[in-house]
């Protein structure tokens, strides 16, 4: 063993971060008791991909900074006969590891694999996703299209919050000063489900949704009509939106291209995005319709695959 | 400022105690404290991958991980792939197959492309290309690096190790 102790010649070319104290609570009640202790003035850190980047660019400025990783109920990664419980720091790669979740939620699994590269996945989780609340992060049409609920704890205790309620615009989200995120609920899909999630980008990887669609459909027997379905598209407004007239239409609906192109302009309905140097406002409209025909086949062909299974 | 913390971590198999700020990231502490200077800054934002390492059997970006986080992690750099003088079948690829130029961001792919083989000992053109995605290279033009890790899965199958 040896023991380093900084130099001080090295340090002089990188400006330093904000400076902050750090804590690792190991139970969800010592974490609750720290956050309403610093009442506001605490961030939580699960992977860190955004947050830390965020310190040291000054767009955040915590004086305490929270490792929730250590926490058991964030790092719950679970299916039960009820869904998924889905821990709100599991990393990407774990999600995508698991045989049970890419069978049951497909849609899920792809947001996961294409979150930045390799060494982002190993750390960034689906609960930090969700907590950014970026209007183009991925994992959040999946989590609608998979009718995600989200589990949230404080000083005033536990409450509930369906995933498409939890944005309210860009960076802002339902969660109240001391409150953090425990885990997302994911209800277990009916037979002869499928779902998907797919962005469009410029490049194959490594970059931010120019439009990005989810969603989940579920067959009837004959595998010709659909029972239902739910559509959310990502990147086309302040908050990745729940497209309800578009899901009501796949209700009953024949599996047909008719239906897709339907869902696909009642898609392109809700779409009120920013003209931005990734596509311009008509484009990214245009690119809904696109992805949300192209989503619906596959999770269509996802829940054939399943019934034939 | 906010107290110091001591971190105890396994670096290179070898325990390894430092004082760090909850502020400074990993990859301060490795270079600046440690003197471990083979992981490279470049973006210092995640964009890069030059300053990938191992964290827990994982590919990470030390620029993103706060030193403070590591206590008791086991943690792999550049520094750690070779045994002495005897490089191991990545690194042989890469230096017969000249897969860098100016050697920045070499360090990075070699921990990825090192996490690559043991995950997946025998991948395609389009599975390399798809798991460096995270480490970028000025110099290349990244046809050399991809067939040098091709190679380095080669070389590891016909029993050199890692
Ligand atoms: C190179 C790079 C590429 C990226 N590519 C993509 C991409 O393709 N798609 C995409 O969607 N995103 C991408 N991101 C953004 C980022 O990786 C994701 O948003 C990631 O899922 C964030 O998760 P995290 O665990 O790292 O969150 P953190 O950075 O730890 O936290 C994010 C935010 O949420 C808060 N928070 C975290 N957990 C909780 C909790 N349990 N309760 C309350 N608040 C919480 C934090 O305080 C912080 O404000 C990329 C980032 C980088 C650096
Ligand atoms: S320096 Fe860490 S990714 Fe570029
Ligand atoms: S060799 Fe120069 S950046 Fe890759």
């Amino acid at each position: 063993m040896r023991v380093a102790v900084q130099s001080s010649i090295q340090q002089r070319h990188r400006p330093k971060m904000r400076d902050f104290d750090y804590a690792a609570p190991a139970t969800l009640q010592e974490a609750v008791t720290l956050f309403s202790r610093h009442n506001g003035a605490a961030r939580a850190l699960a992977g860190g991909t955004d947050l830390i980047d965020h310190v040291r660019t000054g767009r955040v400025t915590p004086d305490v900074v929270i490792d929730v990783k250590r926490i058991p109920e964030l790092n719950r990664l679970e299916i039960t006969p009820d869904g998924l419980r889905l821990g709100a720091a599991v990393p990407c790669w774990r999600i995508y590891e698991s045989a049970e979740i890419r069978e049951s939620y497909p849609a899920l699994v792809d947001a996961c694999s294409i979150i930045g590269g390799i060494q982002i996945q190993s750390r960034a989780s689906v609960g930090g996703n969700l907590c950014n609340s970026g209007p183009a992060a991925d994992t959040i049409p999946a989590l609608i299209a998979h009718s995600a609920v989200c589990v949230i704890v404080g000083p005033e205790g536990e409450r509930e919050v369906p995933v498409e309620q939890f944005c309210t615009g860009p960076g802002r989200n339902v969660l109240q000063p001391g409150e953090i995120l425990v885990e997302m609920k994911l209800p277990a899909p009916p037979p002869r489900s499928g779902s998907h999630y797919r962005r469009f980008i410029p490049r194959n990887e490594m970059d931010i949704a120019v439009v990005g669609v989810g969603a989940a459909v579920t067959l009837d027997e004959s595998g010709t009509s659909l029972v239902c379905g739910r559509i959310a598209v990502g990147a086309v407004a302040p908050t990745p939106l729940d497209a309800v007239d578009a899901s009501n239409l796949l209700a009953g609906a024949p599996v047909d291209d008719e239906t897709f192109q339907k869902a696909a302009a009642a898609a392109r309905a809700i779409a009120v995005p920013i003209d931005d140097m990734r596509g311009t406002r008509d484009y990214r409209v245009h690119l809904t319709g696109v992805l949300t025909e192209r989503v619906l086949r596959e999770a269509v062909s996802r829940a054939q695959q399943a019934a034939g299974a | 400022m906010s107290k110091k913390q001591v971190v105890t971590a396994t670096i290179n198999g070898r325990e390894e105690t430092f004082l760090c700020e909850p502020r400074q990231t990993l990859l301060e502490v490795l270079r600046d404290v440690l003197r471990m200077t083979g992981t490279k800054e470049g973006c210092s934002n995640g964009n890069c991958g030059a300053c990938t390492v191992m964290l827990n059997g994982r590919p990470v970006d030390s620029c993103l991980v706060l030193a403070v986080e590591c206590e008791n992690a086991e943690l792999e750099t550049v520094e750690g792939l070779a045994a002495g003088d005897q490089l191991t079948p990545v690194q042989n690829a890469f230096l017969e197959g000249a897969a860098l130029q100016c050697g920045v961001c070499t360090p990075g792919f070699l921990v990825s492309a090192t996490a690559l083989l043991r995950e997946n000992p025998e991948p395609t053109e389009h599975d390399v290309r798809w798991y460096l995605a995270g480490n970028l290279c000025r110099c290349t033009g990244y046809d050399k690096i991809v067939r040098a890790v091709l190679d380095a899965a080669e070389r590891r199958r016909n029993a050199e190790t890692v």
